[in-house]
């Protein structure tokens, strides 16, 4: 059968991980008063749960990914979904070059985007700094509270051009005709972008933007990847992180899989949550 | 109706100055990678000093017993490896959900697309904990295995197969009497190669990008992929490697550049949002 090969691989690297989390997550290891003996592992129902929940750095790494993800999703998708309008439109010239120079970012791994942009944040370095100093806009890319933002940056340089290119093929699919139809008809560009365009692209819009959301909580690689950099990232800066510093750091398996086992759950309510609403949203415009 | 040169000029020069901020960073690599560490720090990030490329490229290639070298095979190892087994295994499993009526195929697919919602960070702790249980932690298997799976691929490979590849033909095949195997090998994969080249090219990239998974089950330097590799190399406040760094990084990217360059006719985004134009 032409499935197995696929299926063993399938069961091996994902649902056996997936089982094995969440029976590592309902245990610990118990170390004995003088710590003489190896440590045991021992049923430990829901206490890493409990901890987990009770943990307020991990709260707040939600909460940042939450916040980084309710701005920089939309500005990200906004700006892809203009982009991609734009080229579609007939004013637009060079479309080749343009896309391509757009979509450049996609093939560049996210710790080399982020060791560029770190140069391009660090006073020391950063001809930006300089040139923003130069007008008396002082800077500081790597501080408390911006550096969530340059995160934000970085991600919205490698993903647009992708999501760019995936909305401009959805358009491209449209039959041009129909565009012709309307603008016979006296609808102008913009309009035609906007009631006619957009509710067609909506899929690609949906699948994107669920695509983004999966992404926003995994956030890792970039603020990892700064964290030597500055001391306003800290070990537990994202969700991720904090699974990782649990598990590898310090140690204690148990308590990194619940974070994970968490994580997951949170990501797929979340994501369908996206999918119904912008099932919703779809419907309703093509109604009117 | 043709556009008025105004609106010509004015969405040019926005697609123009957007331009500008995707390639800033790249034109920052290509001036930085030629200067000397001090240059670096030194003089204007936008243009260029003294010309070091070369000494750049021969400390980057000789450091550490030119370990940089290493990473970059590992690298094209796991990406060129592990993304064409994936496609492979995808198109098998995808022309299968696509052309073969069998009990619960439904479910199955379901299920892979549910996988596909799973972040792959949340696996690698797993895999890490069940990997180091059967002492493959360390080893080339320990990348490979896990970028040889990917769900999305299927996805695409059925999407695909189920749109263009014909039942007639097959059933022709069939009273021929050609077997399933030489059905799909002749026929299946030639009609799906479009997909699959997407398909291998996505799972190119995110195995090339990949960093979670090979940072939490690599520890032997020598095994490391670029990312891994260069990340370190930066990890110092100080940036004593800065040269070296902004080096590796060009070097890195240029394979991927080049490679989506020369296959960028075959790659099909349109497949990415499910739309297949017969």
């Amino acid at each position: 059968m032409f499935l197995a090969p696929f299926g063993a691989l399938f069961v091996a690297m994902y649902a056996v991980p997936v089982g094995y989390a969440v029976v590592e997550s309902l245990h610990k290891m118990k170390r004995s008063g003088l710590g003489l003996t190896p440590p045991e592992r021992v049923w430990a129902g829901f206490d890493n749960y409990r901890r987990a929940l009770d943990d307020d750095a991990l709260w707040s790494g939600v909460g940042r990914v939450l916040l980084f993800g309710i701005v920089q999703v939309p500005v990200m998708l906004g700006l892809a979904l203009v982009l991609a309008l734009v080229l579609d439109s007939q004013s637009a010239r060079l479309k080749g070059l343009f896309r391509a120079a757009y979509f450049l970012p996609y093939a560049i791994p996210g710790v080399v985007a982020t060791i560029l942009w770190a140069f391009l944040y660090m006073p020391r370095s950063s001809p930006v700094v300089s040139m923003l100093d130069g007008l008396g806009l002082p800077s500081d890319f790597l501080g408390e509270d911006a550096v969530l933002w340059s995160i934000a940056n970085v991600v919205t340089w490698a993903w647009t051009g992708y999501n760019t290119l995936v909305i401009y093929s959805a358009l491209q699919a449209v039959p041009r005709e129909l565009f012709e139809a309307a603008a016979l008809d006296g609808c102008g560009p913009w309009r035609i972008a906007w009631r006619i365009k957009v509710p067609l692209v909506a899929p690609a819009i949906a699948l994107t933007t669920v695509f983004s959301v999966i992404g926003t909580l995994q956030l890792y690689t970039e603020p990892r990847v700064l964290r030597p950099l500055t001391s306003t990232i800290s070990a537990d800066y994202t969700p991720i992180m904090s699974a990782y510093h649990q598990a590898v750091e310090n140690n204690d398996y148990g308590q990194g899989a619940a974070v994970s086992v968490l994580l997951a759950l949170g990501t797929c309510v979340l994501s369908f949550a996206v999918l119904k609403i912008s099932a919703r949203l779809t419907k309703g415009r093509a109604s009117l | 109706m043709k556009p008025s040169v105004r609106s010509q000029v004015l969405t040019t020069a926005f697609l123009f100055l957007m331009a500008t901020y995707f390639l800033m960073p790249a034109w920052w690599l290509l001036v930085a990678s030629t200067k000397s560490s001090s240059d670096l720090f030194g003089s204007h990030g936008f243009w260029f000093a003294d010309m070091n490329l070369g000494s750049n490229l021969h400390q980057l290639f000789t450091t550490d017993d030119g370990v940089f070298g290493r990473w970059m095979a590992n690298s094209v190892l796991y990406a060129v490896g592990g993304g064409a087994v994936a496609t492979l295994l995808a198109a098998m499993a995808g022309y299968a959900l696509a052309k073969y009526p069998f009990r619960g195929r439904g479910f199955v697919f379901s299920i892979i697309l549910g996988a596909v919602l799973i972040p792959a960070p949340m696996l690698a702790l797993p895999i890490y904990l069940m990997l180091s249980k059967a002492h493959l932690i360390d080893t080339v298997w320990a990348v490979l295995l896990p970028s040889a799976v990917s769900p999305f691929g299927v996805f695409l490979a059925k999407t695909y197969a189920e749109a263009a590849v014909p039942d007639e033909l097959l059933e022709a095949a069939r009273l021929d009497g050609a077997s399933e195997f030489r059905i799909f090998r002749t026929i299946g994969l030639r009609i799906m190669s479009p997909a699959l080249v997407t398909v291998f090219l996505f799972q190119l990239v995110a195995v090339w990008n990949n960093f979670f998974l090979p940072l939490i089950t690599l520890n032997d330097q020598d095994l490391w992929p670029v990312t891994l590799g260069l990340n370190a190399w930066n990890s110092d406040p100080n940036q004593p490697r800065a040269n070296l760094v902004v080096a590796g990084a060009l070097v890195s990217v240029l394979p991927l550049v080049l490679a989506f360059l020369s296959l960028q006719r075959f790659w099909r985004s349109d497949l990415i949002a499910g739309g297949v134009k017969a």
